[in-house]
């Protein structure tokens, strides 16, 4: 009996000591875990979390420019995965890194919870002439500044030229243009159509309103207990009413985005125009299936009046500092000079297909000539991208603004997809389901 | 429980005897002790500290203060909470008959039969439970997807439309097709091992009475293994009021007719991370709990004469 038992607690003390060996990799945060190299192991480490392609080599380039501060980056998922990391670490207090990547539309939701540090106080304003004035705005709120821009989303318009020319349509440069080349593409019996409104737009969707006037949130941390919403805007419906008639009589799609069938229809020429960020792309040129013989052609978003164009914005991302950041000053830096090199961004631009906010990229003649292959050699930040970037004035966004978009979905599938409400109802429901979500937050209605 | 037997005995050997059990015993939890402690560490101590914060309420613009019940009666008055009950309540009472109607018929067919056919298709039909459920409901959305699913090919040759599979009104049943698939290959198995332990003899008699197969199935072998399909649809019950996997899966490619609180554990999931409302998201977690506790016993109450436990 008792060597029995003996013999089992050896079995048992050997399996644990065994056990502990499968977790000898998963150091908290430190420097076993980067995926990139550290180039000087003595200098302090700060944690980066990025989904941008080819930043290995932006990282590596830092590193080796720098003998004080080291980057180590993983890459902790894309956009909704990221932040429901960070989020739980928020909430537990601990894991997350010191400098991250988020897109401008998730600032104030983060910042409403004390998770990020006012970079004023750690020379923001140092950089803010190298950033163009609707970039900045997004990136603050009144005198604090939450991040350092990195990337944007100027709207412009792609378009298939073969096949636009193949059914005898100009490119439209107004929406009324826009509609008409719709019905005509329709009425030649095309297989495709011109577009696709998606329900789950989200920033898409609110760029489009953006650009009839609307101004959905208005939101200030200096007084975080306030929030102004004002979705049910005429603008706002007039839009969304536009939009119904074309997808109500078939001519434009409402296909959901970015789904593999949305990704195929994008390159195999069922849309024949693509309204489209300065990401918009890279994106192209990374998905499957083109159609042979395609010519995409780049040219300003349509506009309501012609005489005064409005510019939009469709995402974009910037760095901010964590509060968990053990060295805020040392994560400063980095969030300030990380994308802040014309050699980080030559990879950014080329490799990356970015669309640098950063001043001295954004106005150089590199930049600004570049002509690029997948358009024909059109230098599409001359025609195109370039002005939408600097009429940009920035939006506002609410701090739920994940709420927000959902419920946007919903209303728009209500709308376009199930058919079950108009515009101005939908965007009415929309209306009171925010300002009911805003006061059980606890804030007061402006 | 050997202690009624021993209490006529003497003193003495009775001491010696309880201590060897007391040794035992202590031998067995030092063995149970590892699991013990995991199981602690990742379900009571999580669950202790999600009830507590279930009772407190957290607002974006104020801040943590403790609420008690008021959460909870937010949860059984949210209309978005009750709509999901209401829609996984919907999906039981349709999924679970079918997936047991499908298990059943297919484990008495196989029954009689007793050829390496019935061999292969037990495979078979279990195959799909061995497949990850999340790669399942992948498979599935690219069958469904209207351009790489073999739906447009197949209805083309009979010079049809194919239906679209992932619009409010077909979603349903996509979904109950999804389930019904993965899970009926599992309860079959459950139903057949059921089948197989019952005395041939019985089958005999029955004919010698002059039974046809269809009376012997319904008449002798399904309320023999009563006991093994109320656990089969207990299990069901408590998998189909915690739906989650397939409608998320799924929402990849149908978020418009898949909100993010279809049901109510996705609505717990959407709370915590995506609108990072955690103490409400642990009180309709815990609220789904207390549904599907009521659902379960509720079931086995209502069978207590053919489920088997005393």
């Amino acid at each position: 009996m008792k060597r029995k038992i003996l013999a089992a607690s050896g079995a048992i003390a050997v399996a644990a000591v065994a056990l502990t060996g499968c977790s000898g990799g998963a150091q908290a945060g430190g420097g076993d875990s980067c995926t990139n190299k550290i180039v000087n192991k003595d200098a302090t480490q700060v944690s980066v979390w990025a989904w941008y392609p080819a930043f290995e080599e932006v990282v590596d380039l830092f590193n080796e420019n720098h003998d004080d501060v080291q980057i180590c980056w993983t890459n902790a998922g894309q956009g909704n995965d990221e932040y429901t990391k960070f989020s739980t670490s928020i909430e537990s207090g601990s894991g997350a890194p010191d400098v991250i990547m988020l897109e401008a539309e998730v600032l104030s939701s983060f910042a409403i919870r004390d998770a990020l540090v006012d970079l004023s106080e750690y020379g923001a304003d140092e950089v803010k002439d190298d950033y163009t004035e609707g970039a900045w705005k997004d990136v603050s709120s009144g005198d604090a500044v939450y991040a350092i821009p990195v990337d944007g989303g100027p709207m412009g318009m792609l378009y298939r030229q073969d096949i636009l020319d193949e059914y005898g349509i100009a490119a439209p440069t107004t929406w009324d243009e826009f509609a008409a080349a719709a019905q005509k593409l329709k009425d030649a019996g095309a297989p495709g159509v011109l577009a696709n409104f998606p329900p789950n737009g989200r920033a898409f969707t609110q760029a489009l309103f953006a650009q009839a006037g609307s101004t959905p949130f208005e939101y200030d941390s200096a007084n975080p207990l306030e929030i102004g919403i004002d979705v049910n805007d005429q603008a706002s419906k007039d839009v969304l009413s536009f939009w119904q008639g074309l997808t109500d009589s078939g001519a434009v799609a409402v296909d959901e985005a970015f789904t593999a069938d949305y990704n195929t229809k994008l390159v195999d020429g069922t849309y024949a125009i693509y309204l489209a960020a300065a990401w918009g792309p890279g994106y192209l040129q990374g998905l499957e299936g083109a159609q042979e013989g395609a010519v995409w052609r780049a040219a300003p978003l349509p506009q309501w009046d012609a005489a005064n164009p409005v510019q939009v914005n469709w995402g974009g991302s910037t760095f901010a500092v964590t509060e968990q950041a053990k060295d805020k000053e040392a994560a400063a830096v980095v969030a300030k000079e990380i994308f802040g090199t014309e050699e980080a961004w030559k990879i950014g631009i080329e490799k990356a297909a970015l669309f640098p906010l950063w001043k001295p990229i954004l106005e150089s003649d590199y930049f600004r000539d570049l002509e690029y292959p997948f358009f024909g050699g059109q230098q599409i930040n001359k025609d195109v991208f370039l002005q939408a970037a600097a009429g940009y004035t920035g939006l506002t966004f609410s701090p739920f603004q994940n709420y927000a978009y959902d419920q946007l979905q919903e209303e728009v599938t209500a709308v376009v997809v199930d058919k079950s409400k108009d515009p101005s109802t939908a965007l009415d429901d929309l209306q009171s389901s925010l300002e009911k979500y805003a006061t059980e937050q606890g804030f007061e209605l402006k | 429980m050997t202690t009624q037997a021993l209490s006529a005995s003497p003193a003495r050997p009775q001491r010696r005897r309880a201590s060897g059990i007391v040794r035992r015993q202590r031998v067995g939890w030092l063995f149970v002790a590892p699991f013990l402690v995991v199981f602690a560490a990742f379900l009571i101590f999580p669950l202790i500290y999600a009830f507590g914060m279930s009772l407190f309420s957290s607002t974006l613009a104020t801040g943590t203060k403790f609420v008690g019940i008021d959460n909870y009666i937010k949860a059984f008055t949210d209309p978005l909470f009750l709509g999901g009950i209401g829609r996984v309540v919907l999906y039981a009472v349709v999924m679970i008959p079918a997936q047991l109607l499908v298990a059943l018929v297919a484990a008495l067919l196989l029954d009689n039969l007793a050829t390496w056919l019935s061999k292969l298709s037990r495979l078979l039909i279990f195959a799909p439970y061995a497949i990850p459920v999340v790669i399942g409901a992948l498979m599935w959305s690219f069958l469904y997807s209207p351009r790489f699913g073999p739906a447009g090919t197949i209805f083309g040759l009979f010079g049809l439309d194919a239906p679209n599979f992932l619009s409010s009104d077909s979603i349903f049943f996509s979904l109950v097709n999804v389930v019904t698939w993965q899970w009926s290959g599992y309860y079959m198995i459950v139903i057949y091992a059921a089948l197989r332990s019952i005395d041939p003899a019985i089958y005999e008699a029955a004919r010698i009475d002059g039974a046809n197969g269809w009376q012997i199935a319904t008449r002798i072998k399904v309320p023999m293994i009563s006991s093994s399909m109320v656990m089969v649809i207990t299990f069901a019950l408590i998998g189909t009021l915690q739906f989650f996997t397939e409608p998320t899966v799924l929402r990849s490619i149908a978020s418009g007719a898949l909100p993010a609180d279809y049901t109510p554990n996705m609505y717990a999931f959407a709370l915590a991370f995506s609108y990072s409302q955690f103490n409400y998201a642990s009180t309709i977690a815990f609220s789904l709990a207390l549904v599907v506790f009521v659902g379960s016993f509720g079931f086995l109450f209502l069978t207590r004469k053919q489920n088997g436990l005393k």
